[in-house]
């Protein structure tokens, strides 16, 4: 199957990286011979699912893992690599998804830090500044190097990023789903800027799982499926549709066999709700909505836009303040979780190994998480092990995880299967209400399809569902009103016509409706 | 009514405060460090009463004070080591190592007393630093006791703070500690070496509790008392959160405590003061616990990942 | 299937069993080098200290007496550290347990015995469970940090005892900075003599076993742990964090408390400044040493108790100072921290 790559061994390689194995404890292969070749001055998208082992093998160039076999050639020379300061001193540059910016520090001390031998003095940062300005006025990349990194948006912040990278020095530039947190229109300018930097030699690997930003920015582009390499293929002599169909593995991308379906009655209806977030700035701003029966309301919007306090405050975790909250025909006039839950409300929250599930419990523990005070779980305060398995049991069976004991620790199972865990405790609540935050996030692709079925199913079912999503294509497929956020507040509503995508990413960039439309 | 014995009662006090601040300073200034890399040391008191113990020891035997320091810095470095591999390296709790040390440090301390010098047969008593007289400063009323009678552990403190300021905010290495205890990942991939600046961060903290622990026995009693720390290395844990994880913000509040200490031994000489001693020596104890409540409240963040081990 | 979780299951139980096993013949080890440089002969000071633990009947009943206020501060120290509230106050609350004890067998001394001891009891357990619980109010009401707070409140509740038993409370006679006797009618039965092994001991381990059937086998026991482990899913999950974390003080406190009250109605019969020779302190050890499981403290307990026990006839007949103990006990700590896990990591490559 490796045959496949083109073997490419002129002096415009600038990279090459063979038969790349990497495995982590509990036994997940993320890497299982991945061959990558990158030309000198080109874009060159690594193209693959969540999951594919793109990010895994950027890792191991960049020295953050240590490939157990395979070796990579750089400069037309063997590069050992053993951590992220080899990369740095030959001069590869990475920005990362989760920015590696240290918050509570300035602009210009996260651009140097690490940069200078621990004696030198940082007296005078004066000049450092100034290079900083010269740099950002030559790129086009506007910050102000004496802020402080916590005051800044996303997208500056991964101005920072780039920078910090360019102040190091890169040759070979690799950025790991940079437009995630952008907005259509912030992603069309960052594309741009990148055009720009390659053609001034620059060498840049794009990590991707958009189909789209592959066509319109790169040379070449390489697919990983289940770590390993597919194929690389000439951006102009491939198409979208083969694209996909190498990157999934099969015809046909998700067909969810949504049918319309009449919304019924009112279920959930919030009126002006408010949040602050932790530092105490608005978060949410006068929030207002209605969820009907057999419908799905999606919220789009660029991660970061008040998505994650808006779910919690809904879901009695967070402070908040509103006018009314009418859920099942009943007033609520304080966000309480118990009385929610009991009023037919179920949470799948955005972090499930944060939030959704305790790990080092096991699989029925987790199971009964909401429930394990009710009968017949428990019986006067002692839990009643034998039900509480044959319980899981059901719900395994039902659910299909896959997971070999009920007894076992829920963190040793894959991601998805937690993921189907914490749907299935949610669904089988039977929920009037069902808030859902970042469903799919993480999971691999089987499991993302289980789950959205799932989601649709219990929709057919009569229930009211709130999706929260920054996954635009999750919103557009499963959504049967989208709601646009912008900075706590709604943008505009629209339905999920793909004609509509364009309209949708300027709401998410905060333009109104009227201009929008 | 006469001003004179409130004025001598008041710079009897203020002259103790800074001596009763010191110690307690050297160790809140080192776990500043430590802290700011985001190690949390607990054990703090046992590795005083190490340091204090190496060097009495030393200074006893060799009849240099110095040579104690030095040894008593050495034990002290060398402990953080041992602090740092359990917590750093194989990542265990550091609330449970610094408990164990805590133990250690009274076990091997009261221990080695009582094999080497519970029953000498000669006095036990050193000469420890002598008080500094500068011409004409010493002499100035009321301010000559106050500020210009200590011994040079004492104003060892005016060097230790303004140092440990411009080491975390002005340089490089700085800069990789406050990096590290924020975002060790972030320092990571820029290529800092986090498990290494913490290490060294760890063992500036316990180097400099050992000085703590020294200046007890070498600059404040004359010999070493089994549990003679009695408490100062938890103070100063105290002292780091009142100061805002800052070597001034240490400073100023161990000055605090060190008033605390000075007037309740000052009030338990005074025979017409009636109230119990007890209460008095409480008062430090009391005081923390007052200032750790009034000024949590106003949420000033810890080093994020304060207490998580890294990979 | 089965058969592989049966033996997953076995060598995990080996593992958590050994582990305190194998801890402390290191621990010993580094101590017997100390002794060498300090110029004891080891194996005489071991000897002596075996001798002591457990030469006669007499010896074994006092090495559980010793153990006995180290399993219930062990037992309560579980459960606070299940929850992940880093309670270092065991001594504080023993004192504070000692002390509302002391009083209640002394000013209600005409009572009853079926009435006085249980009130004797109560005293003890409610007075350690508020000091307790104080800690937890601090750390829920203004965020201030447990581990300080309640190094501060033993600190607190030792002056605050040693002014009562040189004022308030001082024996009539005046002569020692104690109180006088509690009254005959508080005493625990000795239900062994002429040693003097009393109900206590059986009252720790009852509560040994209770809470280790609260915290393992109860709804309460699973919103403990699960707050421990992830608040902010126990908090998802609706649980209330606060209440969690002051009811494990309260556990905590009030099992210490207990431990400080039985000090008192079975032994001591009265309180004095130093009742406690740091029982809170080497509590902590005795809890981390079996993985905060109450029932595996029973076992703790009682090595640490003869660990003490042998302490004292060693420095009497070995002439070793015994404070030798601290030591191997903070190395006992040490080694179980490293094997838990080293043990951890090759369950990790087993996989």
């Amino acid at each position: 199957m490796e045959d496949s790559m083109p073997k490419n061994n002129d002096s415009q390689t600038i990279l090459r990286m063979e038969e790349i194995h990497k495995s982590f404890p509990g036994g997940v292969l993320a890497n299982r011979g991945v061959n990558l070749e990158v030309s000198q001055g080109e874009i060159h998208c690594l193209l693959g699912e969540n999951g594919a082992g793109k990010t895994v093998l950027m890792s191991v160039l960049y020295g953050l893992y240590k490939p157990e076999a395979g070796s990579i050639y750089y400069k037309n020379e063997k590069f050992d690599v053993h951590n992220p300061k080899d990369a740095i001193q030959n001069r590869i540059g990475m920005v990362h998804q989760h920015f590696m910016l240290v918050e509570t520090l300035s602009v210009a001390e996260n651009i140097i830090l690490g940069q200078y031998k621990p004696w030198k003095v940082l007296n005078n940062l004066e000049p450092v500044i100034k290079m900083i300005r010269q740099m950002s006025k030559d790129y086009g990349l506007n910050v102000d190097p004496t802020s402080l990194v916590q005051d800044l948006s996303v997208g500056e912040q991964q101005r920072v990023e780039i920078l910090k990278a360019l102040y190091h020095g890169a040759d070979l530039l690799i950025l790991d789903e940079p437009t995630a947190v952008l907005t259509p229109q912030e992603s069309e300018h960052l594309l741009d800027f990148l055009r720009q930097l390659a053609d001034k030699g620059l060498t840049i690997v794009f990590i991707t799982h958009k189909l789209e930003e592959v066509m319109q920015i790169s040379d070449r582009v390489t697919i990983l499926r289940d770590g390993k390499t597919i194929a690389t293929v000439k951006t102009k002599e491939t198409n979208p549709r083969e694209l996909a169909k190498m990157m999934v593995g099969r015809e046909v991308l998700m067909d969810l066999n949504k049918k319309e379906k009449q919304p019924g009655k009112m279920i959930f209806s919030v009126k002006n709700l408010s949040v602050k977030d932790e530092r105490g700035l608005p978060a949410v701003r006068n929030f207002s909505f209605d969820v009907y029966e057999r419908e799905v309301v999606g919220i789009a919007g660029v991660s970061g836009n008040g998505q994650s306090e808006l779910a919690l405050a809904l879901a009695g975790l967070m402070d908040s303040e509103f006018d009314s909250i009418i859920l099942n025909d009943i007033l609520i006039t304080k966000c309480d979780l118990t009385r929610l839950n009991q009023l037919g409300m179920a949470h799948i929250p955005e972090d499930r190994q944060k939030m959704g599930l305790i790990l080092p419990f096991s699989v029925s523990e987790n199971f009964i998480a909401e429930t394990f005070n009710d009968r017949p779980f428990s019986k006067f305060g002692f839990l009643q092990f034998k039900t509480i398995k044959n319980y899981s049991q059901s719900l395994v069976k039902k659910f299909s995880i896959r997971v070999g004991d009920v007894d076992e620790e829920i963190a040793h199972l894959s991601g998805g299967n937690q993921q189907k865990v914490v749907v299935a405790r949610e669904l089988d609540r039977r929920p009037k209400f069902l808030l859902v935050n970042q469903p799919t996030r993480g999971i691999d692709i089987g499991a993302t399809e289980f789950v959205r079925q799932q989601i649709i199913a219990e929709r057919d079912g009569g229930a009211a569902i709130l999706l929260i999503s920054t996954d635009l294509e999750e919103i557009f497929a499963l959504s049967d009103r989208i709601l646009v956020m912008f900075e706590g507040q709604i943008m505009g509503e629209v339905s999920p016509n793909p004609d509509m995508i364009e309209q949708v990413g300027l709401l998410m960039a905060g333009k109104t409706i009227e201009s929008a439309l | 009514m006469d001003l004179l014995p409130s004025i001598l009662f008041l710079q009897s006090i203020l002259a103790a405060t800074w001596r009763m601040a010191t110690p307690i300073l050297y160790a809140a200034v080192g776990e500043v460090f430590s802290e700011k890399a985001g190690v949390i040391n607990i054990g703090l008191e046992g590795v005083m009463l190490i340091g204090a113990f190496s060097a009495y020891s030393v200074a006893f035997e060799s009849g240099s004070l110095w040579l104690g320091l030095l040894v008593g810095i050495l034990a002290g470095i060398l402990s953080g080591l041992i602090f740092a591999f359990f917590t750093i390296t194989i990542k265990a709790n550091q609330i449970v190592v610094g408990a164990a040390f805590n133990m250690i440090g009274l076990g091997i301390t009261g221990f080695l007393y009582r094999s080497m010098y519970a029953v000498s047969p000669v006095p036990l008593g050193l000469k420890t630093f002598p008080s500094l007289e500068f011409p004409f400063l010493s002499s100035i009323p009321f301010f000559g006791e106050v500020l210009f009678k200590h011994n040079i552990m004492v104003y060892g403190t005016l060097l230790l703070v303004p140092v440990a300021t411009f080491v975390l905010y002005k340089t490089a290495f700085g800069l990789s500690i406050r990096a590290v205890g924020e975002h060790p990942k972030a320092a990571d991939t820029v290529g800092v070496n986090v498990l290494r600046m913490r290490y060294v961060s760890v063992m500036i903290g316990t180097a400099l509790a050992a000085v703590g622990g020294a200046f007890l026995v070498l600059a404040y009693a004359d010999q070493f008392v089994e549990g003679i720390v009695s408490g100062r290395g938890f103070i100063a844990l105290a002292v780091v959160v009142f100061g805002r994880w800052k070597p001034w913000g240490a400073f100023w509040s161990s000055l605090l405590f060190g008033i605390f200490y000075a007037l309740q031994l000052r009030i338990q000489t005074m025979p017409d003061v009636n109230i119990p001693y007890q209460f008095l020596q409480a008062l430090p104890y009391l005081a923390t616990l007052l200032v750790l409540v009034g000024f949590n409240k106003r949420r000033v963040q810890a080093p994020k990942t304060l207490g998580v081990p890294y990979k | 299937m089965d058969f592989v979780s049966i033996k997953k299951r076995l060598l995990k139980f080996s593992r958590s069993a050994w582990t305190p096993f194998a801890a402390i013949p290191i621990a010993l080890g580094i101590g017997a080098i100390l002794l060498l440089i300090a110029g004891y002969d080891p194996i005489q000071a071991y000897a002596a200290m075996w001798q002591g633990a457990f030469k006669d009947r007499t010896a074994i009943t006092e090495v559980l007496i010793k153990a006995t206020p180290l399993i219930f501060i062990g037992a309560g120290l579980a459960v606070a550290f299940r929850c992940s509230i880093w309670n270092i106050g065991a001594e504080g609350q023993f004192y504070a347990g000692a002390v509302a004890a002391t009083a209640v067998g002394i000013y209600l001394g005409d009572l009853p015995r079926f009435l006085l001891v249980p009130l004797v009891l109560f005293a003890g357990a409610s007075s350690g469970a508020l000091w307790g619980m104080l800690a937890a109010f601090l750390k829920n009401r203004f965020g201030a940090n447990e581990v300080v707070t309640t190094i501060m409140l033993n600190y607190i509740a030792i002056f605050i005892t040693g002014w009562l038993v040189t004022g308030p409370m001082i024996e009539t006679e005046g002569l020692f900075a104690q109180t006088a006797k509690i009254s005959q009618n508080a005493w625990l039965w000795r239900f062994l003599p002429p040693t003097r092994l009393h109900t206590g001991f059986i009252l720790a381990l009852v509560l040994a076993i209770v809470l280790y059937i609260i915290i393992f086998k109860t709804s309460l026991g699973y919103t403990i742990r699960a707050v421990g482990i992830n608040p902010d899913a126990a908090r998802y999950a609706g649980i209330n964090v606060k209440r969690k974390v002051l009811l494990a003080m309260a556990i905590s406190g009030g099992a210490a408390g207990l431990g400080g009250a039985v000090e008192v109605a079975a032994i001591s019969y009265r309180l004095y400044q130093l009742i406690s020779p740091g029982y809170g302190f080497d509590g902590i050890a005795v809890s981390l040493l079996v993985n905060n499981n109450p029932l595996g403290v029973i076992f703790s307990g009682i090595l640490f108790g003869a660990l003490r026990s042998g302490a004292e006839v060693m420095q009497m007949n070995a002439k070793v100072p015994s404070v030798l103990v601290f030591l191997i006990q903070g190395l006992v700590v040490l080694s179980v921290v490293a094997f838990g896990v080293y043990s951890y990591v090759s369950k990790e490559k087993e996989e």
